[in-house]
């Protein structure tokens, strides 16, 4: 494997950890958007503060590492997407914007009107930032990015790959953290707000299914490289991400929602490997390829090294972080 | 005070520069504070649970558990608008980092890794009060104080090589090769400016929390608690005051000798001159420095450790080399006036407590010590407009300048104006949240939820 590959490998690694990791958080979003009124909504909402509360600031990190990643790795590239793709960007950062404050706000407000503020705040931005950040892979991987930047401000993303992408990546958010929402539930021993969690994750969950299905043809039109690579060496992993979903909606329709939760993350990892893999080895797809994009060697090098001192510093601390959430004591101070 | 500089600095600019510059200004300026709060919080807060567990003292263990969740509010708006800024050095500044992404990248990167493990810590801590052995719940504070401050050292490289840029060759058709990015990152100005700002970070910190245990004295709520709550931080402020005019004087002393443009706009220098004066206020109209109280030699002494050695001066370069002198000049020294008035604060008060008087218990310095929290604020600020606006017309000190390190969209302007929307909306909120916390902790609840913490 080449030096870019391998720091490609590297960043791509983190799309995946965002994907999956602050896919969940900004799934949790859309449940709350969706509990309904303050009454009704309160047992969903308790738990998703719970459940994301100690955990929802690291989860974003991985954008940072992404973007970071990418200016010092591929800097003209970097520069080529920023000067294109500035709309659904600039509303991805206005959802990231609201959404912190709007979470880190409502914990602290003091009424309920005030937290229903910020708390919708918190919910709409949830839905708006994935989805414009799959509107921005879309682009990407449909090839509308020129290498030299300066590319249609609008048609880049408005178009059928680019709609499908935030589509998708809302309704996988959406599908991942209903499982991981209901199984955590279920672990608390509220049966009740499980039941309901289970029936809305599986009605996602086959909307999610029915919308990919739609989307491939004309996909297929606007993306050739793309479905080329998706039906070609990437058909593994489409196969495997469909056969994980279909899992998971069994498991979670026969209430093993423990189990569900990890072939839920496998469904989503799976498809986003195999963009991954079917848009190698181009870096913006039809334009300019990794080893053409990459920055000075040194530099990669000390990417490398980067990831290394993630792995020893970052990752123990990581765990520890997710084990104690899972930790008993952590579950009895809901009922506190 | 920006957009004064900025308009200034404009002339046959790409249409995006001056609301790209505005919109840099505004979310660096904003996130520094936030930043200075993650980089020492963490250490007072160390300093103060400590003593708690030590000597068995409720009053600074309560002291500790409520900076603890006044810090997490912090960095929890801190770490948005820290996102924001990873976006904007791609929105706002192609021209920089599509051309110098792969030299000053790395120390990026590993700012990541400080910050993600400030974000991880900070959640276990917060987690952790009741909840694990005070012993090693306390242990936990310390990666996120070494966080802090490789976190601030690498953010420091990448703005010391703006200003010092190594560790790549410019070839004469301005391709950009033989980079070394660790040689970047360890540049020749890193060392000093990192030194600047993190002391800067405590005396920000200190002061202004200090202040805010003032207030609570002057409304007459002089217990235990409030004593405490002043004295640590401001024992750490009186640390970094009296450093501070050291450090940045040998940081003076560096600018002159890398950016001697800059030096000449600190001192409102016209041209170079031998024995130069000390001009305090004063404004450069049409080549005229007017309305400056002069002092002889003492512009030599200063900038240059000589009675006799020469200040550069600014027409010495040509005009489109040259930065916006007025607003350096004057934002430098409110800085140093500043930096310099609070020293004398510290020493008077250390002075008053060696003679046995309490100074606590007068409402005139209590007074005083509530304004130099926001005057630690506008220091640090001014000190910030100073060394950047005081780098223009380049981003990177003689390798890219400002205009074509901006995009040319005039969508930035519609940008802009939602970001001064936000941030005025970040402010109230986070202004809003945090009265209320202290009013719900003086009600008698000790234990609100916080960002990362376990619900109530």
């Amino acid at each position: 494997m080449s030096l870019p590959t391998a720091v490609a490998g590297a960043m791509f690694a983190g799309v995946l950890a965002y994907s999956i990791l602050g896919g969940a958080d900004f799934g949790a979003g859309f449940w709350d958007l969706t509990a309904g009124d303050a009454r009704r909504g309160a047992a969903i909402r308790a738990l998703i503060d719970h459940s994301i509360g100690p955990v929802w600031e690291a989860n974003h990190v991985w954008l940072i590492y992404v973007l970071v990643f990418w200016w010092t790795a591929f800097p003209s590239t970097f520069a080529a997407v920023m000067t294109t793709l500035y709309v659904p960007l600039l509303f991805a950062l206005l959802g990231i914007v609201l959404r912190g404050a709007g979470f880190a706000y409502r914990k602290f407000a003091e009424t309920l009107h005030q937290a229903q503020l910020f708390g919708a705040v918190f919910a709409t931005s949830s839905v708006i930032t994935p989805f414009f950040l799959g509107t921005v892979a879309g682009a990407i991987a449909s090839g509308r990015v020129p290498a030299g930047g300066r590319g249609d401000p609008w048609s880049s993303w408005l178009n059928v790959t680019s709609v499908t992408g935030g589509i998708l990546a809302v309704g996988t958010c959406a599908f991942l953290a209903g499982v991981w929402l209901t199984a955590d539930a279920q672990r608390a021993g509220q049966t009740a707000l499980a039941e309901q969690l289970r029936t809305r994750s599986l009605v996602t969950g086959v909307l999610v299914g029915v919308v990919v299905l739609a989307a491939l043809v004309p996909v297929r039109h606007d993306a050739r490289t793309l479905a080329r690579g998706l039906e070609g060496k990437g058909s593994w992993l489409v196969v495997l991400s469909a056969l994980a979903g279909a899992v998971t909606l069994a498991l979670v329709f026969r209430r093993r929602h423990q189990l569900a939760r990890f072939t839920a993350v496998g469904a989503v990892a799976a498809v986003v490997i195999g963009w991954g893999v079917a848009q190698y080895p181009w870096m913006l797809v039809d334009q300019v390829k990794i080893a053409d994009a990459a920055g000075a060697r040194p530099t990669l090098v000390g990417l490398l090294v980067v990831v290394v001192a993630a792995a020893v510093v970052v990752l123990p601390a990581l765990t520890y972080l997710l084990w104690l959430t899972q930790q008993e004591a952590w579950s009895h101070s809901l009922e506190e | 005070m920006t957009v004064l500089s900025a308009a200034l600095a404009v002339n046959q600019a790409p249409a995006g520069l001056l609301p790209a510059r505005e919109q840099m200004a505004l979310s660096l300026g904003w996130h520094i504070i936030l930043a200075c709060f993650g980089v020492a919080f963490p250490t007072m807060i160390y300093v103060m649970y400590r003593r708690g567990i030590k000597r068995d003292d409720p009053v600074a263990i309560g002291l500790a558990r409520r900076w603890s969740m006044a810090s997490a509010v912090l960095f929890a708006i801190g770490a948005v608008s820290g996102t924001v800024l990873s976006f904007e050095m791609g929105l706002l500044w192609p021209g920089l980092m599509g051309r110098y992404g792969d030299v000053i990248g790395l120390p990026f990167a590993f700012e990541g890794i400080a910050f993600f493990t400030e974000a991880i810590f900070i959640g276990i801590f917060l987690y952790g009060w009741d909840r694990m052995p005070p012993r090693q719940h306390l242990m936990m504070l310390i990666p996120m104080a070494c966080a802090g401050v490789v976190g601030a050292f690498c953010i420091l490289s990448v703005n010391s090589w703006m200003n010092s840029p190594t560790g790549f060759t410019l070839t004469a058709d301005g391709q950009v090769t033989n980079v070394n990015p660790w040689r970047a990152m360890f540049n020749n100005a890193v060392a000093l400016q990192f030194a600047h700002m993190w002391v800067g970070a405590f005396m920000l910190v200190g002061f202004v929390v200090a202040a805010v245990y003032a207030v609570g004295m002057l409304k007459g709520r002089r217990d235990e608690h409030h004593r405490l709550g002043f004295m640590v931080p401001f024992s750490f402020a009186t640390g970094a005051a009296l450093l501070q005019p050291i450090l940045g004087h040998v940081l003076g002393l560096q600018v002159g000798k890398e950016q001697s443009t800059k030096l000449a706009a600190f001192e409102l220098a016209t041209h170079a001159e031998r024995e130069s004066p000390l001009r305090i206020g004063g404004l450069l109209i049409n080549g005229e420095v007017k309305w400056a109280l002069t002092i002889p030699r003492l512009g030599s002494l200063i900038s240059r450790d000589s009675l006799t050695a020469s200040v550069p001066g600014l027409y010495d370069v040509p005009p489109d080399q040259r930065p916006p002198a007025n607003i350096v000049h004057l934002s430098f020294q409110v800085m140093v006036g500043i930096g310099l008035a609070l020293a004398l604060l510290v020493l008077y008060f250390w002075f008053a407590r060696r003679r046995k008087r309490d100074l606590l218990e007068r409402p005139l310095f209590l007074k005083i010590a509530t304004i130099a929290g926001p005057l630690a604020v506008i220091a640090l600020e001014a000190g910030w407009v100073a060394t950047e606006v005081g780098r223009q017309p380049w981003t990177v000190w003689h390798a890219l300048r400002t205009r074509d390190a901006a995009g040319p969209n005039s969508w930035l302007w519609i940008s802009l104006t939602v970001a001064v929307l936000l941030y005025v909306g970040m402010t109230i909120g986070a202004v809003v949240v945090l009265r209320s916390m202290a009013r719900r902790w003086r009600a008698g609840d000790e234990r609100l939820a916080t960002p990362y913490g376990p619900g109530r």
